[in-house]
């Protein structure tokens, strides 16, 4: 275990009385609670954390947040590996296994750094240029080496073995971010009794405060923050989530943020890893916060420079003294405190400061032995894997060193003001972008409203509070005293976007340090025409990696800016849009992966199938059997088997999948007559009828059957994959066009276990179970229903024949259903009945010519399947009136017909087009084309029902069914649709 | 983005269905309406920068048709009322 050789002796927010130890690299080495892995890896000397993304430089640690562009590791292993995640986020628990990533062999030597001195071939714009010729080479040869070269972190091929929830919650005032202005604004809100959900993306709640040493009220910071904080949470109205990054906003104040709950423990089976939370709000208080800009000059992304803030909070949160030899380097007087705060710590100090001395304040909280180097700029930094000198400009001075702290200025957080289309506004006396105009529903406070004065932010934060909560209808809850914090240097920003005269082209100036933009990049993209915001961002591909440009966006524009020599309020901003931080997949699925995103749905007489061998088919969520394989069978076999004995004796399919609907009600038969082409309302008791219904554009929508069970009870079928969509257009119908109809119904087809006998023998069977009906043809004729029980459960029974055989559909409580369908076989077996799956009906459907799915596609009319005498002509109903245009009556349209081939043992495909010539392809000359095509036992050869132009006169024709993607060409024969009993003597008998 | 469903209070989009322009209302008279009256119907549709009309289904919830008024830039719903006419919907 190697020593922490850069931790303080005292300080900061970590118990130092437990260590932990975790690996980097596979190196042990040990930390504290309340280290993240950034810190950690400070306190024991290491900052070299990675290689960049395009040129494998070395980089290093370079902030304390969320923002991280260069410390992005590979967390975990195997299924668990959580690549590109920022080091500063990540909190060191007992065994934490961390890995540098973008490095090959290893982190120190890296062979694919050949980039860096590759680099002028690498310049911005080079995939657009570079690789554009010859084509082929892209795909062979260019895009898997830059995939090889360029990237981050690796994902796991693994399934995540970590759980995730999804949760939501709702509130009034919806505060992101708990530093200063966030605990102020929820603390004001709250005693004003409106709900309060403050959201914070740390482990505790300061945020900023936590890395201060400044006093509030007399005490410091943190501890004056974690006091708020705990009278928060006594409170009912207030709701504190820490760890949960809000990542976006949405429509009508909807919010979704992740919460890391997890993350930062021993992984184990019972605490999911993250939730991700819909956040419902009245009102958003934006306390999000500024982050600090980089300072743009030669060698800027080198290990050991980091931002001046970051420092501070390494020092004060975590005890960690990140460099001995300090250069600090600002354009304004908020890093004099971090020179101030690691002087104190023990560190030689020097500072260099771009403005002259006299619009200085700060220096007066510097100790006197700290050197101040005004009006000059470092314009290089030396050291490869880490720095060790800087150099200034313009007086030529060397320092020695083994950090360097930047601050640039600071960037208040808009995104998630931005989100709904509010454009921020360039405020030049601030130097930064502000939401002006956030609406009525959303206000910034702190820094993120560009408020840097700590007693200002306080001050601001309560008011932001009481605003929302009065925004949400609570009163003033009278002024609670304001905290006092210490009086602070002025802010005194005088902008810097890049040292002047610093940049060679030969040598790199860093602006986007995650996607490895340069200073030469942006001068090339506007050059070369590119140089509006949003043009040079998709040149140089600058802000468009996972810290989305939030460290480099400020200081591109300002360099922009300079380069058209327009004001920065021209140069435009790129837009914000969710989401502000990466989210892992994992967390947006939720509980929703496997089955709880596409659940399965099994028939009450399902356990039955899976004993008897059935092969299953999906249909929507439904697993249904598809044939059952007998020892030695293969599909054709089976298929032809259940075929023959249905049409020689008897079988039994489950139709438990159709969708049911039952109508009650004085006016059910009229509302069906409306959404029908055919009537019921004057159909007798105790009969059924086939019913096909229309879209309003004159197109069919489903077929079924529809019963009438009493004068005022409807029961009706639809189809499997319409069951859904069939009910919502009978709501639509009856609450929209037609209240007045007295009628009610719902869906019962989870209710009802269905199961169709069919074959000559059918009545046989059925006769020996069923009770308390008589099925004699004269009693119980064809499309009869009617009511017994069978093996004691009860029963609907509907001769209803989809098989064209004489047949029987068995509708019984879903409880009853395996008992029922084992009754029926049991019953069955001196006629040796079978069951049979979807293709042996499919087969059966098509040999008697009956219409389904593919040939209900959309674009079919009831005329057209050959089902128009069905279409009354005395009633309005949905499709009626747009049935009629010409181009729907016309005879060219495709009508069904059947098909079978010339030569009988030649097979074709669904799908193939239909053409008068053989050799012919092309969709001009496409005749219509095959909807289905089956094996037909009954015939003898296939068969197949198609779509064919003028088709019903064309009986008799020879055409070639032509698919080129089976090298196929058949000449067929059109016959009628319907190839067995074409009379219907068998299902009427 | 949620929906104050009459019956059901605010809801999540997630649980409605978009049934489309609400402003289009099947001829009364269908026996007499002309064929423009049809096309109008069916498949005329405006599409409107600003506020809109138009139907959503409370299909994960009540099951209600409601008529919604949206603002098709900002997605702001200023009303959403039942479909079926108040005097037959709105009875408990
Ligand atoms: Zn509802």
């Amino acid at each position: 275990m190697s020593r922490q050789s850069n931790r303080l002796h005292q300080g900061g927010l970590i118990d130092r009385t437990r260590e932990i130890s975790f690996t980097f690299d596979g190196r042990a080495l040990t930390a504290h609670p309340g280290d993240t892995l950034s810190s950690a890896l400070l306190a024991n000397g290491i900052h070299l954390t990675g290689r960049s993304f395009k040129y494998h430089r070395p980089r290093g640690i370079y902030t304390a947040g969320a923002e991280e562009p260069n410390a992005l590791v590979t967390l975990g292993n195997g299924g668990r590996t959580a690549p590109n995640t920022p080091a500063t986020m990540v909190e060191v628990y007992e065994g934490l296994e961390a890995h540098s990533q973008n490095r090959w062999p290893s982190l120190k030597f890296d062979l694919l750094a050949v980039n860096s001195l590759l680099k002028p071939f690498f310049p911005a714009g080079f995939y657009y240029k570079t690789f554009m010729w010859p084509r082929s080479f892209w795909y062979r040869l260019y895009e898997p080496m830059i995939r090889r070269a360029a990237g981050l972190g690796t994902l796991a091929n693994e399934s995540d073995p970590d759980h995730y929830e999804k949760a939501h919650a709702q509130c009034d005032v919806l505060i992101v971010g708990a530093g200063p202005a966030g605990l102020m604004a929820a603390r004001e809100a709250a005693h004003s009794g409106t709900s309060v959900l403050l959201a914070d993306d740390h482990s505790f709640p300061g945020g900023h405060l936590t890395g201060e040493a400044i006093e509030i009220d007399g005490q410091p910071c943190a501890p004056w923050a974690a006091g708020i904080s705990d009278e928060l949470k006594d409170m009912e109205n207030v709701r504190l989530i820490q760890r949960t990054t809000v990542y976006g906003r949405y429509d009508g104040m909807t919010f979704g943020a992740v919460e890391r709950v997890g993350d930062h423990l021993v992984p184990d089976s019972a605490t999911p890893r993250q939730r991700s939370w819909t956040i419902h709000a009245k009102q958003l208080i934006n306390a999000t916060g500024a982050i600090e800009r980089p300072l743009v000059f030669t060698g800027n992304d080198r290990p050991g420079v980091m931002l001046a803030g970051a420092a501070r909070v390494y020092v004060n949160r975590f005890g960690v003294l990140p460099g001995r030899n300090v250069v600090v380097f600002t354009n304004n007087d908020d890093a004099y405190r971090t020179a101030r705060d690691l002087s104190q710590a023990g560190a030689t100090v020097t500072l260099v400061d771009s403005r002259a001395e006299e619009k200085v304040s700060a220096r007066g909280i510097l100790p006197e032995h700290v050197e101040v180097h005004f009006g000059q700029c470092i314009s290089k930094v030396k050291g490869r894997s880490h720095v060790h000198r800087a150099m200034l400009a313009p007086s030529g001075t060397e320092l020695d060193c083994d950090l360097v702290c930047v601050s640039g200025g600071w960037t208040p957080s808009l995104h998630l003001l931005s989100h709904v289309g509010h454009r921020p506004i360039w405020d030049e006396a601030r130097t930064c972008f502000l939401m002006k105009e956030p609406g009525n529903d959303a206000r910034a406070a702190g820094g993120a409203a560009a408020t840097f004065d700590l007693n200002e932010v306080l001050s601001e934060g309560a008011k932001a509070g009481r605003a929302a909560a009065k925004s949400c209808g609570h009163g003033s809850p009278g002024n609670s005293k304001l905290p006092k914090a210490e009086n602070l240097p002025a802010y005194a920003l005088e902008p810097l976007w890049r040292v002047p005269g610093s940049v060679s082209r030969a040598d790199a100036a860093f602006v986007d340090l995650q996607n490895d933009v340069t200073v030469a990049d942006l001068e090339l993209a506007q050059r070369e025409g590119f140089g509006h915001a949003e043009h040079a961002k998709r040149y140089t591909t600058l802000g468009m990696a996972t810290d989305q440009g939030k460290l480099a966006n400020m200081n591109a524009l300002g360099i922009l800016a300079e380069l058209q020599g327009c004001p920065i309020a021209e140069t435009g901003t790129t837009t914000f849009r969710p989401l502000t931080a990466p989210v892992a997949f994992g967390a947006i699925a939720g509980q929703t992966r496997g089955k709880a995103f596409r659940p399965v749905r099994h028939s009450a007489m399902h356990h039955w199938h899976e004993i008897h061998n059935a092969v299953f088919t999906h249909a929507g969520l439904w697993m249904r059997p598809y044939y059952y394989p007998r020892k030695g069978e293969d599909f054709a076999a089976a298929v032809k088997r259940e075929v023959l004995s249905v049409r020689s004796s008897v079988g039994m399919v489950d139709v438990s999948t159709l969708g049911k609907i039952e109508l009650k009600g004085p006016d059910a038969g009229v509302f069906l007559d409306r959404l029908y082409i055919n009537s019921f309302s004057r159909m007798r008791v105790n009969r059924a009828r086939y019913g096909v219904m229309l879209r309003e554009d004159g197109m069919v929508f489903d077929d079924g059957t529809v019963s009438r069970l009493g004068p005022d009870h409807y029961f009706i079928t639809v189809t499997t994959a319409n069951a859904s969509a069939v009910m919502q257009h009978m709501e639509f119908c009856h609450q929209v066009h037609w209240p007045q109809l007295d009628v009610q119904f719902c869906t019962v087809s989870e209710a009802w276990a269905a199961m169709a006998v069919a074959g000559p023998n059918s009545r046989d069977v059925l006769a020996r179970t069923v009770k308390g009906l008589k099925l004699d043809n004269d009693t119980f004729p064809f499309m009869a229903v009617g009511e017994g029980t069978i093996a004691g459960a009860p029963a609907r029974i509907f001769r209803i024949s989809f098989s064209g055989e004489l047949a029987y559909e068995v509708y019984t409580p879903a409880g009853f259903g395996a008992g029922v369908w084992e009754a029926i076989m049991e019953a069955g077996k001196p006629d040796g009945i079978t069951s049979y799956g979807t293709e042996a009906m499919t087969v059966m459907r098509t040999e008697k010519g009956h219409v389904a799915g593919p040939e209900l596609d959309g674009r079919t009319t009831a005329a057209d399947l050959g089902l128009g005498q069905m279409m009354s002509t005395r009633k309005d109903f949905i499709g009626r009136w747009m049935t009629d245009r010409s181009g729907l009556a016309g005879k060219d349209r495709l009508q069904l017909v059947g098909l079978k081939p010339v030569r009988v043992d030649e097979t074709f495909h669904m799908g193939a087009h239909l053409v008068n010539d053989q050799g012919v392809t092309g969709v001009d000359v496409s005749q219509g084309h095959i909807t289905t095509s089956v094996y037909s036992p009954t015939c003898g050869h296939f068969i197949g029902l198609a779509l064919l132009r003028s088709g019903r006169a064309r009986s008799g024709e020879q055409l070639y069914a032509v698919s080129p993607l089976h090298d196929e060409s058949v000449t067929v024969e059109v016959v009628n649709p319907v190839f067995t009993d074409p009379n219907g003597e068998k299902m009427r008998g | 983005m949620r929906i104050p469903c009459p019956w059901c209070g605010d809801r999540p989009l997630s649980e409605f269905t978009y049934g489309g322009d609400a402003s289009k209302k099947r001829p009364k008279h269908p026996e007499k309406a002309s064929a423009e009256a049809w096309l109008d119907y069916v498949y005329l549709r405006d599409n409107p920068a600003g506020k809109h009309t138009e139907y959503w289904h409370h299909s994960g919830g009540c099951r209600a048709w409601l008529k919604v008024t949206r603002d098709t830039r900002s997605h702001e719903i200023s009303k959403a009322v039942l479909a079926r006419p108040q005097s037959d919907g709105a009875r408990s």
